[in-house]
């Protein structure tokens, strides 16, 4: 190589690093392992973690141990699409482009929206992403309403796509756990782009989306909500009560918890906004020989064409973790959905049965909720998990990092794959 | 109408104004057929809804084609009053026959002054023969 571009010597390639920059002694690393060693360096190392297939998790907030089929990974796997990357040569990659028309068909039966796009990274830029749009939408950027009960990192997220624009981002508080209607009306102004809601919400609480959807379309607003996708098995569809644009984190359909990523972004709008929707988009047609056939559609809305007019600086996708979002709701159809937000629903309601009934804690919220509830604890919260931990419970996520005034409470998520035994051991721990 | 009766932009909108029977001036607006000749094969027109108030020099709406997304902007300061609900359906037909059936929004103006930032149509020949270059 050194042939190739003209130079004599390494040392000559690297000559005008100065002396004082260089190293001028071996680096500080142990001896080369052969594979074997290796290996059983690598076990050892991973033992020291705790994961979620060893301790009953009841961990929350944003990602979720649901059980994920075998058939997940043996089709994501395959060299086809585990290799390759969102489409750029787009319609060179038919077998790509139809998984993923799969899986925007797939999210628009589940969610009830119009449209679909082919994803974005994770939950929380979904939620700003769909902000974003509103603006563009209404054309009005005065002001972003949101409610206190969405992920808070999701608001954070938001907060630093807003950060150099004149929007005002106005929190509704939720003191009793949720949205208060008339609350929320008088945050409105006729400025107001759109309003974002999660349902279930952070604390695992139900909205009331329909007394919300209603008031903030008088507003003009666009109505922005955020899901968590198992939920759509059992609770009313997003398209079915007005939002306007749907998001949600995918990482339940088929994904692992994987320390935070990667994750999906799931987007779907209403017909009308599709020009102002980020993200790629695959749409079905005919070749010349009249055979069905996919491409990207409504390519002018993107960066590469439209510049700093584009709707996004987003020009791609999270393809692998959608394909296998698709493979996920392709396998559990209407009905396997049906049943796992059931079960998620009862082994929940169980759960929080056990813990608040005759005991130290009490339910912080007197509210309906889905697979996830917030209690409160009398005692220290951190002593808590811990002694939990110990009896191999990944016990909740404390809210004190984020709600100063829930310092003393603890989400937890019920998932299918919890069982009785588990949730009873959880009960006599915490308790 | 001609391209001749007509007053432009530097951004190729033209300006055809009238006084209507309330007295007010209006301007119907739309697109060169210069620029239509350089948008080529067109496949979208987003307009602004009645009642919009637009600024000479805004934006007030964006004309796609097969290959970009153009912003469409105001001549003049106004009010948005009417807008050519046919046109999305006949955008193949808009370049022939842009200053007629081709108009994109009727703007009552409130700022006659705006009107004078225009280009006569003699001076708009010679901005496209320079631009052409």
């Amino acid at each position: 190589m050194l042939d190739a571009i003209g130079v004599d010597s390494i040392d000559d390639l690297f000559a005008m690093v100065p002396d004082e920059l260089r190293l001028d002694r071996p680096l500080d690393l142990p001896a080369a392992m052969g594979e074997i060693e290796l290996s059983a360096h690598m076990a050892g190392l991973a033992a020291k973690n705790t994961s979620a297939g060893r301790a009953a998790c009841f961990l929350g907030g944003g990602s979720y141990d649901h059980f994920i089929p075998a058939v997940v990974d043996s089709i994501a796997s395959r060299s086809e699409f585990y290799t390759s990357y969102t489409p750029y040569q787009a319609e060179a990659a038919q077998g790509n482009l139809q998984a993923i028309f799969e899986y925007q068909t797939l999210i628009t039966q589940l969610t009830g929206m119009d449209v679909s796009n082919s994803s974005l990274y994770d939950g929380g830029s979904a939620a700003a992403e769909a902000v974003m749009m509103s603006l563009g939408v209404t054309r009005r950027s005065g002001r972003v309403v949101v409610a206190a009960s969405v992920h808070p990192e999701y608001r954070q997220v938001l907060a630093t796509y807003l950060a150099n624009l004149d929007t005002e981002l106005i929190t509704v508080g939720t003191p009793e756990g949720t949205v208060s209607p008339e609350e929320l009306e008088a945050a409105l102004t006729d400025q107001t782009a759109c309003v974002l809601i999660q349902h279930p919400n952070f604390f695992g609480c139900l909205e009331d989306v329909d007394a919300i959807a209603e008031i903030t379309h008088r507003a003009r607003a666009l109505l922005i909500v955020s899901v968590d996708p198992i939920s759509l098995g059992i609770l009313k569809r997003p398209g079915d009560y007005g939002a306007d644009v749907m998001v949600a984190e995918g990482q339940s359909l088929g994904t692992a918890m994987s320390f935070g990523g990667p994750y999906l972004g799931i987007m779907a709008c209403r017909e009308k906004f599709v020009r102002r929707m980020p993200g790629r988009l695959v749409g079905q047609t005919v070749d010349r020989r009249g055979r069905r056939c996919w491409v990207l559609t409504l390519q002018t809305r993107e960066q590469h064409i439209r510049r700093e007019k584009a709707t996004s600086n987003i020009c791609t996708n999270q393809g692998l973790i959608a394909l296998r979002a698709a493979v996920y709701l392709a396998l559990m159809g209407p009905k396997g959905m049906q049943e796992v937000a059931e079960l998620c629903l009862q082994k929940a309601r169980y759960a929080a049965e056990q813990l608040t009934t005759a005991g130290s804690l009490s339910c912080a919220f007197n509210k309906p909720t889905f697979k996830e509830f917030v209690v409160r604890v009398e005692g220290d919260v951190d002593q808590l998990l811990q002694s939990a931990l110990a009896e191999g419970i990944f016990a909740g996520v404390p809210l004190r990092q984020w709600y100063p005034e829930l310092a003393d409470c603890l989400l937890l998520a019920v998932t299918e794959k919890r069982t009785k035994e588990e949730i009873d051991r959880l009960a006599a721990v915490l308790k | 109408m001609t391209p001749e009766q007509l007053l432009y932009t530097k951004s190729h909108e033209w300006a055809y104004i009238q006084t209507d029977s309330a007295g007010d001036k209006i301007a119907t607006v739309g697109l060169s057929t210069f620029a239509l000749e350089l948008l080529t094969d067109l496949v979208y027109v987003d307009l602004p809804e009645v009642g919009r108030r637009v600024t000479a020099g805004e934006p007030l709406g964006e004309i796609e084609s097969v290959k970009a997304v153009s912003d469409i902007y105001s001549p003049v300061d106004g009010e948005v009053v009417e807008i050519n609900t046919a046109l999305a359906d006949n955008l193949a037909g808009l370049a022939d026959d842009p200053y007629d059936a081709g108009w994109f929004v009727k703007i009552k103006i409130t700022d006659e002054s705006s009107l004078s930032g225009l280009l006569d149509y003699a001076a708009y020949q010679k901005q496209c023969e320079e631009e052409d270059h």
